[in-house]
């Protein structure tokens, strides 16, 4: 039983590693991508403007979750007039990124992974190798630059809808008053905020994308691999998001 | 070719949204972003005994109005005082230079602030001008200690304004 562990855990250091080498192989193909910037465009739009319904759908539901607990909690206390503060402090430096990234992997890593994957069990990555056309170049580099690109821009749009629907609940449901919840916001909330949430996002993107045209690229090729490649992205997204999501708050704390 | 053009209007269009919402998110969800080439302001000096839990950033008013932010909190080790740097708007540039500055709380759980009482004098604040009337903050376990102190004692010309019980 020892033994099983051990060699899983080998298995996952290795695996690791090789995502780390599978990045830089990628980074250093990103430079000569970036000549042929309508395959990045395409991408942009795969990643990006596809998922826009479910992130402002997301967004503008859990601003809402949050008007209605923020203001049940801070009523106890006599200052509903703070929920602009805490609403907009809570989606843009945690819930912005964080539920973005996990959408992210459900909506656009999922697609990117299976999609990658059926053109290695279909041979059409083996096909562009024939053709001397680097199939990472072609087809890796311009999937992880988009998605890098699209996610940033995702977390800031579910943030803004998000403070919206707190600000629709609070206000007009719960008539808090709309003037000090934007002046109360804008007093408290700064731009280290602002900012925290943005390395968060980037960050998130990068890994959100990396995992997913890894667990693609690296898939068996057999209809079993690509639906073990898809379930992958998902699970170890989810958690490697959270895991760094506490590595950066802790440092943004300091 | 058709397609392709669709699909760039969509993309561009995701784009131009992300960073609208960028832009709401630095500057109408923070009170920083809103200057840009930041106002012009002129710089004035106060110390305070003690400065509480005044935090650099705190709004600086006169009569409830904001004319200003507290920019920089240093430490004078000459007379063990805290050194606190304002900015002030050049809008408000007609404050006497006998004008006195208290440290208040907003709220009972709020943030401290520094409120600007006007003197009577002829001459105004010039930048890099300092205020020398002051008065420190309010700090609740020390007035608490002095009304302690002097019930125990209950002598009550020990000078404070903790309140003398009778």
């Amino acid at each position: 039983m020892i033994r099983d562990f051990l060699d899983s855990l080998s298995e996952s250091i290795e695996r690791l590693g090789d995502t780390v080498r599978f990045l830089a192989r990628i980074l250093a193909q990103v430079p000569s991508a970036l000549l042929r910037p309508q395959l990045i465009f395409d991408q942009i739009y795969n990643a990006g403007a596809l998922s826009l319904v479910i992130i402002m759908l997301s967004g503008l539901f859990v601003g809402m979750v949050l008007g209605l607990q923020g203001y049940d909690l801070l009523q106890r206390f006599g200052s509903e007039d703070a929920l602009g503060t805490a609403a907009a402090i809570g989606l843009v430096r945690e819930l912005g990124p964080v539920v973005t990234a996990l959408l992210f992997a459900g909506r656009a890593g999922t697609a990117l992974a299976s999609e990658i994957g059926l053109m290695r069990a279909t041979d059409q990555l083996s096909a562009m190798e024939m053709m001397a056309v680097d199939p990472v170049r072609r087809v890796v580099v311009p999937r992880f630059v988009g998605g890098v690109i699209a996610m940033p821009l995702l977390a800031a749009i579910f943030s803004m809808i998000g403070i919206y629907g707190a600000q629709l609940v609070g206000v007009q449901v719960m008539h808090v008053d709309a003037g000090s919840f934007w002046s109360q916001m804008q007093a408290s909330v700064e731009l280290r905020d602002v900012n925290e949430g943005i390395v968060k996002s980037v960050v998130f993107g990068i890994a959100c994308s990396l995992i997913a045209v890894y667990q693609g690229y690296h898939s068996e090729p057999t209809a079993e691999g690509v639906g073990t490649a898809t379930t992958r992205t998902v699970v170890t997204s989810a958690v490697i998001v959270l895991f760094l999501d506490y590595l950066i708050t802790a440092f943004f704390l300091k | 070719m058709r397609k392709s053009r669709a699909l760039n209007l969509g993309t561009g269009l995701f784009v131009l949204l992300g960073f609208a919402a960028l832009f709401f998110l630095t500057t109408q969800t923070t009170s920083h972003g809103l200057s840009f080439g930041s106002e012009p302001y002129y710089v004035v000096t106060a110390k305070f005994r003690d400065i509480g839990d005044l935090k650099v950033g705190a709004p600086v008013s006169m009569a409830g109005v904001q004319v200003g932010r507290v920019a920089a909190i240093g430490f004078d080790s000459q007379d063990f005082k805290a050194v606190v740097t304002m900015r002030i708007d050049d809008k408000f540039n007609q404050i006497p230079t006998d004008s006195s500055a208290n440290i208040y709380t907003q709220g009972l759980l709020g943030g401290q602030y520094i409120g600007l009482s006007p003197g009577g004098a002829e001459t105004y604040l010039k930048n890099h001008g300092e205020i020398t009337f002051t008065n420190s903050a309010l700090v609740l376990e020390k007035l608490i200690g002095q009304f302690l102190a002097n019930f125990n004692k209950s002598s009550s010309t020990s000078g404070s304004s903790g309140g003398s019980p009778k």
